[in-house]
């Protein structure tokens, strides 16, 4: 045979000589079709499966184990209680700061994060010598992990860790460090600066990809016509990095609500509540104290919050054609 | 069918299979109960003790050879921070091994669970130290080798330099004693703090080490008449007595809100002058001080010192199928020879006099021979009620409070005010 495989518009409305090939084609591309959609599932099968067995169906258990009295440990069998979890959980003032802390954590760390990564993928987006080094350096934080990581600055941050001595030293002893991780004051910057750290150079690599797609021909136009750093980054670079923002700025906040490790490693939540999160205190409940369905109520407000804040930010950042 | 696909559902069906086999496998390597015949397995938190799972072992050896076993005894250990975990994990999927070990004032948690089943041993327990034996409405559920004591450490010429006398059985320090001895020592300008509480602890360390003060103050955890409510106990006049003094401590510089990791270390390496720990650490600060090292008893606040009881025992659970084998190998594992070489092993206080005999530091005049006194005189055990572990960690988040600086009788208003709810929402953990 000598036809193309896939018809054009223009064979299909040919007459006469090439009348044969419609009745052929259809059933060719019924089979092509077939065969793409078998192998789309297939190769959607294994992720499939494992996200309904790991990801859905234990979300749904949570949702229903939220409405009833369901322990850990207990004799005693699981009773339907209503909404008598949400009405525990809405009059705990741990909840509430729990809340105000993730709050506190996501609206600082979403935009300063963000910058800084922006800041290092503008950096290392050069051609020269030893700019992988530095590519490196800057991700090496991202492969350590978090609880590694946690430990190590949990040294650091003691009275008289690394950076009390670095402080002293650079002032000549006038500043005196503070106990960064037991002073409700300081604790949660402390971790606040901990978690940049080490998550900035995940979004480093996003940035960077997003950099690496605008065209060079861009900066060469805008050389030409005479503009500075800062304009050839307001108006090629900014606008070129549209859907890269989006990214960046919907799993930033995700991440940071999400605030679990760091606590559950350097401050178990204290002191007095200033560093507990709203996973920490579903962990908490959920594990040490056996109150599985409080800990499912806690979780089916988590996620019902994260919805509403993706969904928020889907709608703000959306493409406005 | 084509090739392409042919190879896609190749692919997909070697996944699922695969999945599958993960899945088997997780089902068979904790299948205890299911296994045929004459084997039975055995649980411990000592993964990360070589010396105490070694010593497990070779019981476990000697009676796997012994012409009177009755089933072979099979060790799997665990790392101590997952091993709760792993139980609760293991009975919520029925698949519970037949011997246990327990972190002692959870058995009553685990027998309210239907974990445990009551012992029925052929080794007399009514000479045991009470507190390594844990019962639970009238039935014993569990038993130890051992336990252990809290007491204080001091340099005999620390304290001869400040004048301050070593406290004895006898005669404990009393609160005023306390403060008095703090001041001095405070005042000889060698450490930046007199005492070392061990602040830097989590979990059960906090009820463990800080609830005897609240008890020797008055106070307790719960009431212990009908075990329903902590009002009164837990935030009493007694108990915020308690709170003011200990957050004192720290406030007048005695102590550290947040000790080092390691307050043995920081004591032996003098970075304080009196130290609150267990006697788990004796041997090692015996070996570095020698005869300078004072042993004392922990402080009389007003009702006599108080220290914890109970540590890690051995219990059978409820799903066993040769529950008659695995009541033989705990009473074949009692014998004094046993519980001895367990005990030197974990720098415990061994369970009975028999097998203290054996150990020279627990004779009549050694060493050791003080924690037994200890333990005989002044050890209360945590309150023996399944919700002891969420009243444990109410009561180490209050302590952590206090601490930080909140106000005592807000925060143990709140802890019992939530210890109350959990009672109640359990029907009381009645039976």
């Amino acid at each position: 045979m000598t036809t193309t495989q896939l018809p054009t518009p223009r064979h299909a409305a040919a007459p006469g000589p090439v009348a044969p090939v419609p009745s052929v084609t259809p059933r060719r591309r019924r089979a092509g079709y077939l065969r793409e959609q078998v192998s789309g599932w297939g190769m959607i099968a294994p992720a499939a499966v494992l996200l309904l067995a790991f990801v859905f169906l234990p979300a749904i258990l949570g949702f229903g184990l939220a409405f009833t009295n369901a322990r850990l440990i207990s004799p005693r069998p699981v009773e339907f209680v209503g909404t008598d979890n949400f009405a525990r959980l809405f009059t705990d003032p741990t909840f509430w700061r729990a809340l105000l802390n993730v709050s506190y954590f996501a609206v600082v760390v979403v935009p300063v994060q963000s910058c800084l990564a922006l800041a290092m993928a503008l950096l290392i987006n050069k051609k020269f010598r030893g700019v992988n080094f530095f590519r490196t350096i800057y991700f090496l934080p991202v492969v350590t992990s978090m609880v590694v990581v946690s430990l190590l600055w949990l040294f650091m941050y003691r009275k008289d860790g690394l950076i009390n001595e670095i402080l002293s030293a650079v002032s000549f002893g006038l500043i005196p460090g503070a106990d960064w991780l037991n002073d409700p004051a300081t604790a949660m910057p402390a971790i606040i600066a901990l978690s940049i750290w080490q998550a900035a150079g995940f979004h480093m690599i996003i940035w960077l990809a997003g950099l690496q797609s605008i065209s060079g021909e861009l900066y060469e136009a805008a050389q030409l016509d005479g503009a500075s750093r800062w304009h050839q980054f307001r108006y090629v670079t900014w606008p070129g990095l549209k859907h890269t923002r989006s990214l960046v700025l919907v799993t930033i906040t995700i991440q940071a609500l999400g605030l679990f490790d760091q606590v559950s490693v350097m401050t178990q939540g204290g002191p007095l509540d200033s560093t507990t999160t709203i996973i920490y205190e579903a962990v908490r409940s959920g594990f040490k104290q056996q109150e599985t369905s409080y800990a499912s109520a806690i979780s089916l407000v988590f996620f019902v919050l994260v919805l509403l804040i993706s969904a928020v930010q889907r709608y703000l950042t959306r493409e406005k054609d | 069918m084509n090739k392409r696909f042919t190879r896609v559902l190749a692919t997909s069906i070697a996944a699922a299979a695969l999945m599958g086999t993960l899945g088997a496998c997780g089902k068979g390597s904790s299948s205890a109960t299911t296994e045929g015949s004459n084997e039975i397995t055995m649980w411990t938190h000592a993964a990360g003790n070589p010396a105490e799972l070694a010593a497990t072992q070779s019981i476990v050896d000697s009676y796997n050879k012994s012409s009177g076993a009755k089933a072979q005894i099979k060790v799997q250990a665990f790392p101590q921070e997952s091993y709760n975990d792993s139980v609760v994990g293991a009975a919520s999927a029925g698949k519970l091994p037949c011997i246990v070990d327990i972190d002692g004032p959870n058995v009553p948690n685990w027998a309210w669970a239907k974990y445990l089943t009551p012992l029925k041993l052929s080794a007399d327990l009514s000479k045991n130290l009470p507190s390594t034996v844990a019962k639970w409405q009238g039935e014993t559920y569990a038993v130890g080798y051992g336990d252990v004591a809290l007491s204080m450490f001091a340099r005999k010429s620390d304290l001869a330099a400040a004048g301050v006398r070593v406290a004895t059985i006898e005669k404990p320090w009393t609160k005023d004693e306390f403060q008095d001895a703090l001041t001095k020592l405070k005042a000889l300008g060698k450490w930046d703090y007199p005492l070392d509480m061990g602040t830097a602890g989590a979990g059960e360390w906090l009820p463990y080490a800080y609830s005897p003060f609240l008890q020797s103050f008055g106070g307790d955890l719960i009431n212990r008449k009908d075990y329903q409510s902590a009002d009164g106990a837990l935030n009493g006049d007694k108990a915020v007595e308690w709170a003011t003094w200990f957050r004192d401590l720290a406030d007048q510089g005695f102590m550290a809100k947040k000790s080092g990791k390691d307050s043995t270390q920081d004591f032996l390496n003098n970075k304080s002058g009196l130290l609150y720990t267990g006697s788990w650490a004796a041997d090692k600060a015996h070996a570095a001080l020698g005869k300078d090292l004072a042993v004392m008893p922990t402080v009389d606040l007003g009702n006599g010192p108080k220290i914890g009881g109970a540590s890690w025992q051995w219990g059978v659970t409820s799903g066993c199928n040769n529950t008659d084998a695995a009541m033989d190998y705990l009473s074949y594992s009692l014998k004094p020879e046993n519980v001895a070489a367990v005990i030197k092993a974990t720098g415990g206080i061994p369970a009975t006099d028999g097998a203290a005999a054996l150990i020279p530091a627990f004779a009549e005049g050694g060493a050791n021979r003080i924690f037994m006194e200890f333990s005989r005189e002044y050890a209360v055990l945590r309150p023996e009620t399944p919700a002891y572990p969420f009243i444990a960690t109410e009561y180490g988040k209050a302590v952590q409070d206090i601490l930080a600086g909140a106000d005592p009788k807000t925060v143990l208003d709140k802890a019992v005010k939530a210890i109350d709810a959990n009672i109640k929402s359990n029907g009381g953990y009645k039976s």
